[in-house]
């Protein structure tokens, strides 16, 4: 199996609170911010790796895995990173975020998929900046594929579909994908049983969570193929639709109130906030 | 306002290479994901988490700083950066590093022949034989040329008779390099000999009631008339100079490490100070407290540099002097050392739980103060060393 894996880098969310917005309100100040792959993405790697691998033999790759990510030059340390997890190739488009837009960012990787030919394109639910929450489903919608969004669950048949489930209110919904097929990823495709490819036996279990890059692969990513593309070849002469119209910071949280005992609290709920 | 931090303060970062970065960043998500939530735990009940070796060996850390025999390769900045982060979590996991990596193996990487390399490294590094290193003993701990253990030729083998102390990872270990006079030889006849747990007369009892890394397993090697083949002595180095390089590597590793037992209780005190309220304010709004805290970040900062500065030059050069090796052990364990138990003091009655990180790395320190060449034993050698004159 061949699967394309989009990643985004965003500042930090554990630092959400370094985010500078400067008097004009046109923008956020991106200067001294740390930046990280956002989680979703972290996940959808490790998907793809999941997917690509007889489970007991992790560093053996069975197919491909396609990292690609629109960004400046700095993005490849993130890509640099993805090597490193287990990913094959990387590539990047040369962009800043302010010429990007969720469209744009479909429109972009359709070109990609046409180049590349991927079995899956699997990608985050969301980038925790902007939580647009398009890209997976505006791509799909372009390449005309079938999709599946917020996986919890992958799992790759015999027949070479593959099942996804999906976590839905009051239950969960299952889908039969025939690839090629776009599918996005939720936080629980990390958890130990649930991405199989067809290679790991179904009685494996992965360590929770997002693999380590080991310290001789760190090394060793130095010497995988990073291509880099600019936006024009891959936009077809798309541009974004959406402009921002202002920035603003949440307003400060008023300080809340301390009760002296659960009576208290009874009361006030139900007097003051009146929800019992 | 938001607290800057310590790596924003030094901006160490812009010193480190992408590759450097990613190792670190590596093994410090290793650490606190899988280690940092039991430090505690595992020291309250004295014991080495066994089950992590195969994980820590997958990353990569197991001799991450030797060349070959399926070890990373990493340079001694990158070595020393996985050092940090695993002492962030706790000295126990970093002594259980630096005695597999540092000691063990580099003893057999250095002067053991090609079979004895083939033999142990590649399976060392993966965490399936663990090592142990065996110079101290009960009547000889800093002045190991006086150590009485000794080895005789019989024939085809080696006998080895004597007792050594303090040593690190024994209890589980499955090869101990011991190091042993040979026949009836002075300093000058020491030599390192391979023992692997099964020959006869070969013990490891465990030590108990230690109060500090109690998360790494501390025992003695007992060996009776131990009898060893004639190929279990690692042939190219005769003398103490055999054990000291070995310990210049590990104290060296030892001078990041502690920064990172002094980060974590720097961090964590820092952000009690800013919320514990006394006299109707946080106690980090005091002068007073600001004074410690300032201190301590000066001395963190201080450390890294000349851990980074001294790493840099061991990089260029292939080596250090013993010399250089002394001043950054001497000096970065003092700092954290002092750092431990500051924080231990702004922590207040708090500082003494083991929910809070100061105490255990405070007392874990005493033992990094003590061991790989004490305080005062890496003095002596500055002031030999600035003064050419021998104060032993
Ligand atoms: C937890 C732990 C793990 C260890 N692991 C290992 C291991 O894996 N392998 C191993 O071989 N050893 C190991 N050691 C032993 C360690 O290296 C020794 O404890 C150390 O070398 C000091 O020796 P000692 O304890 O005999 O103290 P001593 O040498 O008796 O020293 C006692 C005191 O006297 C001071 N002193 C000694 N000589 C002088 C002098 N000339 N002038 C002034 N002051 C002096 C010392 O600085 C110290 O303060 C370990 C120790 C500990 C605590």
């Amino acid at each position: 199996m061949k699967i394309l894996v989009a990643l985004k880098r965003v500042a930090d969310p554990d630092n959400a609170n370094k985010v500078k917005i400067p008097a004009s309100g046109d923008k956020v100040e991106t200067a001294g911010l740390e930046w990280k792959l956002n989680p979703f993405d972290d996940y959808a790697l490790e998907a793809a790796l999941r997917l690509t691998e007889n489970g007991k033999n992790p560093k053996a790759r069975v197919g491909e895995v396609v990292v690609v990510t629109l960004g400046p030059k700095e993005c490849e340390t993130q890509l640099r990173s993805a090597l490193a997890t287990g990913a094959d190739r990387a590539i990047r488009v040369e962009a800043t975020d302010e010429a990007l837009d969720g469209r744009l960012v479909a429109h972009a990787l359709r070109a990609i998929v046409a180049e590349e030919k991927p079995d899956l394109v699997v990608m985050g639910k969301q980038a925790v900046d902007g939580d647009n929450n398009q890209v997976g489903q505006a791509l799909a919608e372009l390449l005309d594929w079938p999709m599946a969004t917020f996986a919890a669950t992958i799992e790759e048949e015999a027949a070479g579909s593959v099942l996804v489930g999906r976590e839905v209110d009051g239950g969960v919904c299952t889908l039969r994908l025939k690839p090629p097929a776009v599918i996005t990823v939720d936080l629980r495709i990390v958890a130990p049983a649930s991405v199989y490819s067809k290679h790991t036996d179904k009685a494996h279990k992965y360590a929770d969570g997002v693999r380590f890059a080991a310290l001789p692969a760190i090394m060793a990513a130095k010497k995988k193929p990073l291509a880099v593309k600019t936006l024009a070849e891959v936009t077809g002469g798309a541009t974004p639709t959406a402009s921002y119209a202002k920035f603003e910071l949440p307003p400060a949280r008023k300080a809340g109130i301390k009760v002296k005992d659960v009576a208290e609290l009874v009361q006030r709920l139900a007097t003051e906030a009146k929800v019992l | 306002m938001e607290p800057l931090s310590l790596d924003a303060l030094s901006e160490i970062d812009t010193h480190l290479s992408d590759e450097e970065r990613m190792v670190r960043d590596s093994v410090r998500r290793f650490v606190r994901e899988r280690y940092a939530a039991r430090a505690g735990e595992l020291f309250e009940e004295e014991r080495f988490p066994v089950e992590l070796i195969p994980e820590l060996a997958e990353l990569g850390v197991l001799g991450a700083g030797l060349k070959g025999y399926g070890c990373a390769g990493m340079s001694a900045v990158e070595y020393g950066l996985i050092l940090q982060e695993l002492e962030y979590g706790d000295g126990g996991l970093r002594s259980f590093v630096s005695v597999q990596g540092s000691l063990a193996m580099y003893a057999i990487h250095a002067y053991g022949s090609e079979e004895q390399k083939q033999k142990y490294l590649p399976e060392m590094a993966q965490g399936k034989l663990i090592g142990c290193f065996g110079l101290t003993e009960p009547d000889s701990g800093s002045d190991p040329g006086s150590m009485t253990t000794r080895a005789r030729r019989d024939g085809d083998s080696w006998v080895l008779s004597g007792t050594k102390m303090w040593i690190t990872n024994s209890p589980l270990a499955h090869l101990a390099v011991v190091w042993a006079k040979v026949d009836d030889g002075g300093p000058e006849s020491i030599q390192g000999f391979i023992v692997e747990r099964g020959a006869r007369g070969f013990e490891t009892p465990k030590i108990h009631g230690k109060m500090s890394l109690r998360a790494s397993e501390t025992g003695e090697i007992v060996l009776d008339e131990c009898r060893v083949p004639a190929s279990a002595i690692l042939p190219n180095k005769r003398g103490l100079g055999g054990p000291l390089g070995c310990l210049t590597q590990a104290r060296f590793g030892i001078s990041w490490g502690v920064l990172g037992a002094a980060k974590a209780c720097f961090e964590s005190t820092v952000e009690y100070a800013r919320t514990r309220v006394q006299f109707g304010v946080p106690i980090a709004s005091k002068q007073l407290m600001q004074e410690r805290l300032v201190e301590m970040a000066v001395e963190i900062v201080k450390g890294d540099l000349l851990a980074l500065h001294f790493g840099r030059i061991k990089d260029r050069h292939g080596r250090l002097r013993p010399e250089q090796v002394s001043l950054c052990k001497r000096e970065n364990v003092r700092t954290a050392l002092d750092v431990a138990r500051s924080c231990r003091a702004v922590l207040g009655g708090n500082g003494i739980l083991l929910e809070y990180p100061a105490i255990r790395h405070m007392l874990n320190l005493e033992s990094v103060y003590t061991y790989e060449g004490t305080h005062e034993v890496h003095t002596l050698v500055l002031g030999k060393a600035l003064t050419g004159l021998d104060a032993f």
